[in-house]
């Protein structure tokens, strides 16, 4: 099935537009709406229209590591984020570098949280595409 | 704090990752080296602990989940402790020689000394979680080390056999331990005996006392759990050896005597240790009886003394305590250098066949000395160290205070099969003519000799010895299994008197079992009820009986049909909220605002209208549209009344959701239209409809019930305040519960990979 020209040429620019987005969305929900969950979610929207427009192996170039790899990172990268909570308070106690931008092991684990998301849904789509 | 105590296990753990990358000899005299590094350290601890009591080490914990961690090490522990390392040096000597060329053998020695490690940890865990992790973990590997040569289907039902009935008594015992901790109120084993009066009072004192029992039955062999011990003697001899004379099989006993002090005066406790405890011995010996292999006569003996260590705990007087902790040590010692020995037998002739053997003292001098005296020790003859545990069994039995013909009669006949094995394995398979053998028999090398020659010969000392044994090992020891001292003083020779005399009859009867064994044994073997109707079969048809069960209960609920899943899922879902709501009385109106009513009604109208559509639609695809609809439009009630995060959510999820089944619709395939008939329409529509009610029902009952707010408030509050955050919810998932969070990514990855897997064969099926 061939997608069609509309579809292809907007492509990469819905691409381009979701991920700044998607990170924005991240980053923002420290204190408004928004957070690593539907970032990822974003993210994910983004990478699956950009495979609808150009491909399966378009998308895997596009995401440069395979969607399951960044869907492992993400959870050890949360896993890791409770680490230097050890040291303190416990296991996945936050610490904070600059707390009013939010900047703390928090963000960690939040952006794991966003790879986690991009990962899986990127993951199931491309795997359906391929079948 | 003692550092000392921990060694062992960290050597036991770096241990075995090193040998994995070594050579198979290397690897074997790495857990030799593992074993006595372990040896040493309790060694140097026994001074510490005979003057103390106790050393502990708290190492870690989880104190969230209520676990302490922590090793702690008294005389009891020591005992064990030293056993198991101590006999384990032999025992890496032994398997060395004894697999030499098999390259298999490094596996073994790395498993061999994860298991050494998870005894060790087992005898000196203070904590109960803690404990049972190590008792799993002997559990697990004896699986691999009884499946030793797992090309043979006997052996691996038998490990299989092993596995399952001491595992699966190792989750009866964490159940006992768990509901031990709870009334507690700690997970300290010494706490839990610390806190006796508290523990006993409460209501499950009784049901966790049945459930520690049954988990020490499982791992101790006792009546009805005694058939894998047998079995399990297609492992190895070195293992047999290890495993199933000297250490693991003794783990239950261990437990037995470390909770004995907490339910020692309970006569439910008393009853059937005791009684189960000479039924096992009574039955083993019988059955002893019936066998012409050398190992498994040993097992069967094992068994006898396994089941004469329970009864002795369940006696409960001072000197059967006493009783026990010395005919422990005496059957270590002389159990594990016959064991060996029977290997030696078996490597060097070919043959384990008792009857296919005789007069190897000509050819193997050495051996026949060191099975001499280790059989002195087991028939229980003087000066050996198993001639003071008899005899303390039986003035344990005399001066009990419930003196039971019944029991004396039972140890009697149990001692003397003893003695007549003894002269079986002593006697019989070293004097009289020689016999032709498969192999030319002759001496094994020192790796081999080394073990049953040294712990024969301590058997000796130890009775040679008997006042300072019993003043530092039996006594101490058996005082932790009281939970307080108790007078130590041990004695060789008691002049004539009851109890010598009950000796002289128990050698009478072995003498007289032994002349009589060639007939006994063809008569005994050729009883087929024995097989029919044993435990061993009962296993057999209970595995059978829940294989057939699984399988019906696939059949049934794994049918494979996806609508049948779905109307089960929300027949379940719907009717289990109603019984609910009528068992509860739980049905509700909320009190109606008519002014609330504004144009932000219309969302609602918006998701009627998109549930109607999908429900009218005639293909999939428009319903799958339509039902896209129904999440937008709550997606903006949730923007319209203030939950702007779960709005931004469920908006991202229901664009991706649309997106993914429609591509799949197009992509799968999948027949779009609907085709199912009127009836089966008419079912799912019932289903459908009584599952909405239920959950408006449910809903309309949640708003009627007035709104708690506290832990709103205090998120509120403690969001910018603690969390550094405004946005309330982010802040709940990143950081107050982020370890749900953590949770719930953990399973949207595994569902990824679950998903990744699925596809994977289809692609391959279609050659792409």
């Amino acid at each position: 099935m061939m997608p069609s020209l509309i579809l292809r040429v907007m492509a990469p620019a819905v691409a381009a537009l979701t991920l700044p987005a998607s990170i924005f969305i991240l980053i923002q929900g420290h204190n408004h709406p928004g957070g690593g969950f539907v970032g990822g979610l974003v993210a994910a929207a983004g990478v699956i229209f950009y495979a609808l427009g150009r491909g399966r192996e378009a998308a895997g170039a596009l995401l440069k590591l395979h969607p399951a790899e960044i869907c492992g990172a993400g959870v050890l990268l949360a896993l890791g984020s409770g680490l230097p909570g050890l040291l303190g308070a416990g296991y996945l106690t936050h610490l904070w570098w600059l707390p009013e931008y939010g900047l703390g092991t928090a963000l960690i684990f939040d952006v794991g949280v966003y790879l986690t998301v991009v990962g899986m849904a990127s993951a199931i789509f491309l795997a359906l595409l391929r079948s | 704090m003692n550092t000392i105590l921990i060694l062992p296990i960290l050597a036991g753990l770096a241990g075995a990752l090193a040998a994995s990358r070594l050579g198979s000899a290397a690897a074997t005299r790495l857990g030799a080296a593992v074993a006595a590094i372990a040896f040493a350290s309790f060694a140097s601890l026994a001074g510490p602990v005979l003057d103390q009591g106790a050393v502990s080490s708290p190492f870690w914990g989880v104190p969230a989940l209520g676990i302490e961690g922590g090793l702690r090490l008294d005389a009891l522990g020591l005992v064990f402790a030293l056993l198991i390392s101590g006999i384990g040096f032999f025992i890496f000597l032994y398997a060395e020689r004894y697999l030499a060329g098999d390259a298999r053998l490094k596996r073994l020695s790395v498993i061999l000394i994860l298991f050494m490690t998870a005894m060790l940890g087992a005898v000196t865990a203070d904590d109960v979680i803690v404990l049972f992790v190590f008792w799993e973990v002997t559990s697990l590997t004896s699986f691999f080390l009884v499946g030793y040569d797992h090309e043979k289907p006997g052996v691996r039902k038998a490990a299989l056999q092993a596995l399952l009935v001491t595992a699966g008594g190792g989750l009866v015992l964490l159940a006992g331990l768990i509901l031990l901790a709870g009334a507690a109120g700690t997970a300290s084993v010494s706490g839990i005996i610390a806190a006796r009066d508290q523990v006993l009072a409460s209501d499950t004192a009784m049901a966790a006392m049945l459930l520690l029992i049954i988990g020490c039955f499982t791992k101790s062999a006792q009546i009805p759990f005694h058939f894998w011990l047998p079995n399990a003697m297609a492992a190895p001899t070195p293992v047999s050896a290890y495993l199933h004379s000297a250490t693991m099989v003794k783990l239950g006993i261990y437990l037995l005597a470390r909770f004995n002090p907490l339910f020692q005066e309970e006569a439910l406790w008393q009853a059937i240790l005791t009684w189960a405890g000479l039924a096992t011995g009574v039955m083993a010996g019988i059955l002893a009886l019936r066998e012409t292999d050398l190992k498994r006569i040993l097992a069967y003996t094992t068994l006898t003394a396994l089941g004469t260590l329970t009864m002795l705990i369940g006696l409960a007087p001072q000197l059967s305590l006493m009783a026990a902790i010395t005919f422990l040590v005496a059957h270590a010692f002389y159990k594990a250098a016959l064991f060996m020995a029977a290997g030696i037998i078996d490597h060097e002739t070919g043959t384990r066949d008792i009857r296919a053997l005789g007069g190897l003292r000509h050819t193997m001098p050495k051996t026949a000395l060191a099975v001499g005296l280790a059989c002195l020790s087991m028939a229980g003859l003087p000066p050996f160290i198993g001639f003071l545990g008899k005899e303390l069994i039986y003035e344990a039995l005399l001066s009990g205070e419930g003196l039971s013909l019944v029991l004396i009669a039972g140890a009697i006949f149990v001692n003397a099969l003893n003695v007549a094995v003894a002269g079986l394995l002593g006697f019989r398979v070293f004097f009289g003519a020689e016999k032709p053998t498969p192999a030319k028999p002759h001496d094994p090398p020192f790796g081999m000799l080394a073990g049953p020659s040294v712990l024969s010969v301590l058997g000796l000392a130890g009775g040679l010895v008997a006042g300072p044994f019993g003043l530092w090992v039996a006594g101490p020891a058996a005082g932790a299994m009281l939970g307080g001292p108790l007078p130590a003083d041990l004695a060789l020779w008691h002049g004539f008197n009851l109890v010598l005399g009950l000796s002289g009859l128990t050698l009478g009867g072995g003498i007289a079992l032994y002349l009589g064994w060639p007939k006994l044994q063809p008569g005994l073997a050729g009883i087929g009820a024995i097989d029919r109707y044993g435990a061993d079969r009962g296993y057999h048809k209970g595995l059978a009986a829940i294989l057939r069960g699984a399988e019906w209960t696939t059949l049934r609920i794994q049918h494979g049909d996806l609508r049948g899943y779905l109307r089960s899922l929300f027949l379940v879902l719907g009717f289990g909220l109603l019984a609910v709501l009528l068992l509860r009385h739980g049905f509700a109106l909320p009190e109606f605002d008519r002014d609330s009513v504004d144009l932000r009604a219309l969302a609602f109208l918006m998701l009627a209208g998109g549930a109607l559509a999908t429900v009218l639609a005639k293909s999939l695809f428009t319903a799958v549209v339509a039902s896209g609809l129904v999440g937008f439009a709550a997606a903006l009630i949730f923007l319209f009344f203030g939950a702007p995060d779960v709005a931004l959510t469920q908006f991202a999820v229901e664009t991706l959701l649309v997106a993914i089944l429609a591509f799949a619709l197009t992509r799968l395939s999948i027949s779009t239209r609907d085709d199912r008939r009127g009836r089966d329409r008419l079912k799912d529509g019932a289903i459908a409809l009584s599952c909405g009610g239920a959950v408006t029902a449910l809903l309309l009952a949640v708003l009627a019930s007035p709104l708690d707010t506290r832990l709103s408030d205090w998120f509120g509050q403690a969001s910018l305040a603690q969390a550094h955050g405004r946005n309330v919810v982010n802040v709940i998932l990143v950081d107050f519960r982020a370890l749900d969070t953590l949770g719930e990514i953990t399973v949207l990855a595994i569902a990824a990979f679950a998903v990744l897997a699925l596809l994977r064969p289809m692609r391959k099926e279609k050659g792409v």
